[in-house]
């Protein structure tokens, strides 16, 4: 370990890892301060720290690294600076940083740095911008992987606030000629048993010219006031009536829309195309070709839609012209079967065990491309004026994206300015897979003026980067009191993050292979990443299993957790608040799942019951959720709710296909999505186990499809090992759908 | 030209035919609390009231709204106070992105009107927007937080 300097621990306390990676972190946060604090810093106010900044007014500005996409982080980061510092919540207030250098998320960098194995890896390849690794984690400012609270908030956040206020409690020691120890800080306030006392805003200039500490102590938990409190969000009046503005609300003045057409096979280009329809119609302003796309620039975005339906541009399709479903599901299957695998992880002798078992349990499982559909479909702002670029939009990478848009626009990232809008949803989309700002780029390039391009539901949902189709097999050996002794898992295709293939229970023998190189769709990160396709496959195989223990499908999972206290108490805790030892009524079951996500356990229980249809009905869900600590208990749960309705509509109706290299599905009417009739009653617990600090905006969606499928076999005895639901008629198990 | 009136005030504006709402009061009033999600009645993005029922306003010609009462979520405050249902959205801390919440709240309003203390089953049927953040719980609650208002 390299040696911690004060300024660093300002900035999370970067800690340098050996070698040559030392110099840049030791040198980045001296740069880094000056350069924050000319951005951020504001006449009147002094600035503390590149992350708070208290006002001689007394305000305490809470500078936030991270996008709001809804998880509520612009109020949790807040919040546990603010518990550390000691500040009136009422006086607090949150501005998102610009997306510069300074506001690197250091935090982040360092919890990669020291290998911190859950930092998913596809967001140290966020940006292929050829930095190398380390200047691609100096250069992430990303929202995703549950990250901002786990990593910012924990080593950036609170450390931040606690220095702060010392530093304000040292500059009243020194002010007063009192003993710091002496001093009590309190709701903003400083105050000495002499009758001395002072507002942080009074104390702050004095307390600029104090060198931060490095080791502030940071609070017990049973001193916090403001962590654990459910808190009002700051971006919620604003969503209430209107005046949120989010990318797409972006007007300014002389602004065209742009409506653009991508090559429907990925990887084609534009051939030809006769622009002279687009042309006569109103309000079309030019056709803009692009590599890839077609363009329509109008003065409206329904002129430019309607134009952009007019032109039948021809492509050339390239090399993936006939790849379908079919055909990546053949050969995954294909690749599974010939054992080419690439080794994931093992522990013991799994193929030794296998061979000698008496009772081998097999299944096989699979699931399909899933796209992201945001509520706000994809958009970006551009304006090229004298070689400069500005953008704005929705980037859970305000950072990255800006490296991304130097990148696309040739020009050096000095040169590019990014203004962030509210985010309509990311899970993942507007974060690494950019395809939106590099048409906005490419069109802003042609057009005087600033021009915001947008994809229709049609472009955003046939256009994305998706949730990769994957094939599971598995096999596992039952000893003679229905113990696992072996597990083996082999599938298709791995991402991130690396730990999502792990299993907690405790077997003796397991490992997990996977086949790779077989999938042709563009790949992005999906709410919870490979932990969706993964919650299903061993849930759903660990309930294959019990049923053929013949035990019970809770007690089965409870018996091998014993190495894994924590994920017992979270599964025992949601057998409990289902009642689960208890008949549910007449026509309904209730399955069981559960899986650690980004530092959180999740255990929930669904309660199904079958339509008339032979569609499924989930009337209730119950989770038990361990993160470690909470830190806004109402985001939280919503979190956990909103995550299993978005887990609830991959299992049930979830399914990108491919056919001639193109995604079949368009809107919402064939992309169909839960509402509120079929989202289910969804109670949330928390255990606080004193853990590391978990993710709250994933966890929450990875066991719901295993938890909802299990149920269904409890009812029914038919097995589905395959999503989405809807392809089935669950009461005879039969597949309705071709594929 | 056809004249619209939208939160009461009328405007004359220069559009086609068949232009849908929608993008007359997006991008020719500048009026972007309403939501574009996918321009084919199926997600109710777009939601607002005309002469107090709600209208798909994505798939509806401005055309067909002249001489009719246009609400849409800048007009539901009465001078500075919230609408009881954009304060029951803001107790219950129902928005997520947000994204949906206009269109929600609209197809809320409007379903209160028609029932001032819905059942469950009743919200069932009413509230058939999407919310892709999935914050249904919190949506329901505030219904009936407002019909208790
Ligand atoms: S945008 Fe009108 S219903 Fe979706
Ligand atoms: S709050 Fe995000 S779509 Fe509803």
């Amino acid at each position: 370990m390299g040696k911690i300097t004060r300024r660093l621990m300002m900035f999370g306390g970067v800690a340098a890892v050996g070698g040559g990676l030392a110099v840049g972190y030791a040198l980045l946060p001296y740069t880094t301060i000056d350069r924050a604090r000319k951005l951020a810093g504001k006449s009147g106010e002094t600035m503390l720290s590149a992350w708070v900044r208290i006002g001689t007014d007394n305000s305490v500005t809470v500078i936030v690294p991270h996008s709001e996409m809804g998880q509520g982080v612009h109020t949790s980061l807040p919040m546990m600076l603010a518990e550390e510092l000691d500040a009136d919540w009422s006086l607090v207030r949150m501005e998102q940083a610009p997306a510069d250098m300074a506001f690197a998320n250091l935090g982040l960098a360092r919890g990669y740095l020291r290998g911190d194995k859950s930092i998913p890896s596809w967001m140290s390849g966020a940006a292929d911008f050829g930095f190398r690794k380390v200047a691609e984690s100096m250069n992430l400012q990303i929202t995703g992987g549950s990250t901002s609270v786990r990593f910012t908030g924990v080593d950036g956040f609170r450390r931040t606030g606690a220095a702060a206020r010392s530093m304000l409690i040292a500059a009243a020691a020194a002010k007063w000629s009192v003993p710091a120890g002496e001093i009590e800080a309190k709701l903003s306030k400083l105050t000495h048993a002499s009758g001395k006392s002072a507002t942080y805003g009074e104390m702050a200039e004095a307390a600029a010219a104090i060198a931060p500490p490095a080791d502030a102590p940071l609070k017990a938990k049973k001193d916090y006031t403001i962590v654990g409190t459910p808190k009002a969000r700051f971006d919620i009046p604003a969503k209430v009536d209107g005046s949120a503005k989010y990318g797409l609300d972006l007007r300014l003045a002389n602004m065209s829309y742009a409506v653009v057409t991508a090559s429907p096979v990925f990887g084609g280009t534009l051939k030809s195309v006769d622009e002279a329809p687009a042309k006569a119609m109103r309000g079309v302003k030019q056709v803009v070709k692009l590599p890839d796309a077609v363009a329509v620039v109008a003065d409206n975005t329904w002129r430019a839609k309607e134009a952009a339906l007019a032109l039948k541009p021809e492509w050339n399709e390239g090399a993936h012209a006939s790849v379908s479903s079919k055909s990546i599901y053949a050969a995954m299957d294909a690749a599974l079967d010939a054992g080419k695998f690439e080794a994931d992880h093992s522990v013991g002798d799994v193929d030794t065990a296998l061979k000698a078992a008496t009772k081998v349990v097999e299944g096989a499982y699979r699931v399909p491309y899933l796209a992201h559909a945001t509520m706000e479909t994809m958009n970006c702002t551009a304006q090229f004026e004298n070689g400069k670029l500005t953008v704005w939009g929705g980037f859970q990478d305000g950072l990255g994206a800006r490296a991304a848009a130097a990148k696309f626009a040739g020009i050096p990232i000095d040169d590019v300015t990014l203004h962030h809008t509210a985010m309509g949803g990311g899970f993942g989309r507007r974060g690494s897979t950019l395809n939106y700002l590099k048409h906005a780029i490419g069109v802003a390039r042609a057009v005087q003026g600033p021009v915001q391009v947008v994809f229709t539901r049609e472009e955003d949902m046939t256009q994305d980067n998706y949730r990769h189709a994957s094939v599971s097999r598995m096999k596992a050996s039952l000893d003679d009191k229905g113990k696992v002794n072996a597990w083996l898992h082999q599938f298709s295709e791995k991402f991130d993050p690396p730990e999502a293939t792990m299993v907690n229970y405790d077997f003796a023998h397991q490992a997990s292979r996977y086949v790779t190189g077989l999938n042709p769709i563009p790949w992005g990160p999906w709410r919870s990443v490979d932990h969706t396709q993964m919650g299903f496959f061993i849930e759903t195989f660990m309930d294959e299993l019990a049923v053929s223990a013949g035990q019970d499908p809770f007690e089965f999972r409870r018996a091998h957790l014993n190495g894994a206290p924590r994920h017992k108490a979270a599964l025992e805790l949601a057998a409990s608040m289902a009642n689960w030892s208890t008949k549910p009524a007449e026509g309904r079951a209730r399955g069981i799942a559960m899986r650690e996500a980004f530092g959180t356990i999740v255990a929930q229980v669904a309660e199904v019951s079958l339509g008339e249809d032979g569609r499924v009905r989930v009337h209730n869900i119950w989770s038990a959720v361990d993160p470690g600590e909470v830190i806004n208990p109402a985001t939280f749960t919503a979190q956990i709710q909103g995550g299993a309705v978005y887990g609830l509509t991959a299992a049930l109706y979830g399914e990108i296909t491919i056919d001639k290299g193109r995604v079949v599905q368009q809107n919402f009417p064939d992309y169909d999505m839960v509402r509120m009739a079929d989202a289910p009653l969804h109670e949330v617990r928390f255990i606080e186990s004193g853990a590391r600090t978990g993710g709250a905006g994933e966890p929450g969606t990875a066991p719901v499809a295993a938890a909802v499928g299990n149920a269904v076999f409890a009812l029914t005895g038919k097995r589905i090992r395959e999503l989405p639901f809807k392809n089935f008629d669950l009461k005879t198990g039969t597949k309705i759908a071709s594929l | 030209m056809i004249t619209i009136t939208v939160n009461g005030a009328p405007h004359e504006v220069d559009v086609e035919e068949g232009m849908p709402l929608l993008w007359v009061l997006r991008d020719v009033l500048n009026m972007t609390g309403t939501k574009y999600g996918c321009g084919v009645a199926a997600c109710g993005a777009c939601t607002v009231m005309v002469d107090g029922a709600p209208v798909r306003s994505c798939s509806f010609p401005a055309a067909l709204a002249v001489g009719k009462a246009i609400t849409t979520i800048e007009g539901l405050k009465s001078g500075e106070t919230l609408h009881k249902v954009q304060q029951a959205w803001i107790a219950e801390q129902a928005p997520q992105c947000g994204y949906c919440q206009s269109g929600q709240i609209m197809a809320a309003v409007a379903l209160l009107n028609e029932k001032p203390q819905p059942t469950d089953a009743e919200i069932d049927a009413a509230m058939t927007n999407i919310c892709r953040c999935g914050s249904y719980a919190q949506i329901r609650a505030a219904i009936h937080a407002a019909a208790k208002a």
